[in-house]
């Protein structure tokens, strides 16, 4: 059992702030690593030109404090709330919503959030979209994913029936980046949730998006699935840029969870190579 | 891989017929920006018998929508959005003389049947090289829309930007051609 412990939503939305302009201009190091390992093994000349041009586009980025890509995303927010912090100073939601504000003003990043119907601009980047869960502890954990719109465009929810069962979420996972070709800015990273229920397999597979590229996952079965996924959406041959190549996808992310005997939900959540994700711990 | 062909517009039908899926482009000169809402604009200002904000006769349009730019800076990152948006438009701006769209992404077959009969062409940038593309940009200046930000019509004046040639006037595409090399 952790002591009750107070923290003001000042420091949330001063931390949100800055993890915007963090995240939106330096490449994740994981994604850094398996540029170079992709460039070592890609065999189009085409692709290891793109892969070679988003290099350099991480570095231009760094030292001229740009964003990596001019779609500095919606910024989606996951926190995990100690069950033991009491918050206060104010409203938790507005406090997450005021540090976007402020962050993308800072940093100059692009403001991407619309009204649905009439397109107009929010101004602000805000609503942020914001995944909430209540976990042991007296710390608050969060993490930022701005995320882009010509990748999301391509995700897909699935419910598969019993039936069809595992060979149908490979069917449905090859053909939904087989549909995405080259638009959502290959070589991707997929995030894909199997089970629970239709709401929920969509926030699970943005999840999974926050784990590290390289990183194995403790479920057997789902690091089974993740490694023949992997091969199959690279045999492919869509590549960097979607200009043909081996180097179509750069990890594949499973979470596997049970669901309803009538049921067989599966999300797709398809991330770009601008995967940018950063954490803080309060 | 092929040389390296410059263009600088306003293009011709027969310069751009010279073009073949896999060429490689380094762009030069002024072209124009323009997004979702930009293109629903002009297609509905020429559906009224009114003048576009930029001449389309030969003219080049890059799908982008720009971050800020940082104080001292022509522009923030600014690399291309995803193309198939502006399928519903981009017959309409060839018929009145574009002659060629960068931006990244699949185009639509009536697209693709409009670039062989307008002549012209569909260039690819880089997706999500945002901040190495904006180092080609020299000038860039707000010429219509500006309540929609990001999302205006700017006049950009380019110099050395490296593209790909997707979709020529002969039927050529890219996509299919790289993908087929590499599928397993």
């Amino acid at each position: 059992m952790s002591s009750l412990r107070t923290i003001d939503v000042s420091q949330l939305r001063d931390t949100v702030a800055g993890l915007c302009g963090q995240a939106d201009i330096f490449l994740p190091a994981d994604v850094r690593a398996a540029f170079n390992k992709a460039l070592a093994a890609e065999e189009s000349p085409v692709g290891r030109e793109v892969i070679s041009r988003l290099l350099e586009n991480a570095d231009i980025a760094e030292a001229e404090s740009m964003p990596i890509c001019q779609d500095c995303g919606l910024a989606v927010v996951f926190l995990d709330l100690g069950q033991d912090v009491h918050l206060v100073g104010g409203d938790l939601t507005e406090a997450i919503n005021e540090g976007v504000r402020r962050g993308y003003e800072q940093s100059y990043l692009r403001k991407s959030v619309c009204h649905p119907f009439t397109r107009a601009n929010t101004g602000d980047n805000t609503p942020a979209v914001i995944h909430m869960r209540v976990v042991p502890g007296n710390q608050v954990r969060l993490w930022l994913v701005p995320k882009g719109g010509g990748s999301e465009n391509m995700s897909k929810v699935f419910l598969v029936t019993p039936a069809q069962g595992l060979p149908g979420i490979k069917d449905r996972v090859i053909e939904t980046v087989e549909a995405a070709g080259p638009n959502p800015c290959p070589p991707i990273i997929l995030g894909v949730a199997v089970g629970g229920t239709f709401e929920e397999a969509g926030i699970r597979a943005k999840r999974a998006l926050l784990r590290e590229l390289g990183s194995v996952n403790p479920d057997p079965e789902a690091a089974a699935l993740e490694s023949e996924l992997l091969t199959l959406v690279n045999n492919l041959g869509i590549g960097p840029a979607g200009l043909g190549g081996r180097t179509t996808c750069l990890g594949v992310f499973v979470d596997i969870k049970p669901c309803h005997i009538a049921s067989l939900p599966c999300a797709v959540n398809v991330q770009c190579h601008a995967a940018r994700h950063k954490e803080a711990v309060l | 891989m092929s040389e390296m062909i410059r263009l600088t517009p306003p293009l011709t039908s027969e310069a751009v017929s010279l073009l073949k899926a896999g060429d490689r482009v380094l762009l030069s000169g002024t072209i124009y920006t323009g997004r979702d809402a930009a293109h629903k604009r002009i297609v509905e200002t020429l559906s009224r018998g009114e003048q576009p904000p930029f001449p389309l006769a030969g003219a080049v349009i890059y799908y982008v929508g720009p971050s800020p730019a940082p104080p001292g800076r022509v522009i923030g990152a600014a690399g291309p959005t995803t193309s198939y948006r502006m399928d519903a438009y981009a017959p309409t701006l060839m018929a009145q003389g574009l002659k060629a769209m960068i931006g990244k992404g699949k185009r639509g077959e009536e697209v693709k049947q409009a670039m062989r009969e307008h002549k012209a062409v569909y260039l690819a940038a880089i997706g999500g090289a945002g901040a190495l593309m904006a180092r080609s940009i020299k000038q860039a200046e707000v010429i219509a829309y500006p309540e929609l930000g990001p999302e205006a019509v700017r006049r950009l004046v380019v110099e050395d930007m490296p593209l790909f040639v997707v979709n020529d006037v002969h039927g050529g595409d890219l996509y299919q051609q790289g993908r087929q090399a590499y599928q397993r």
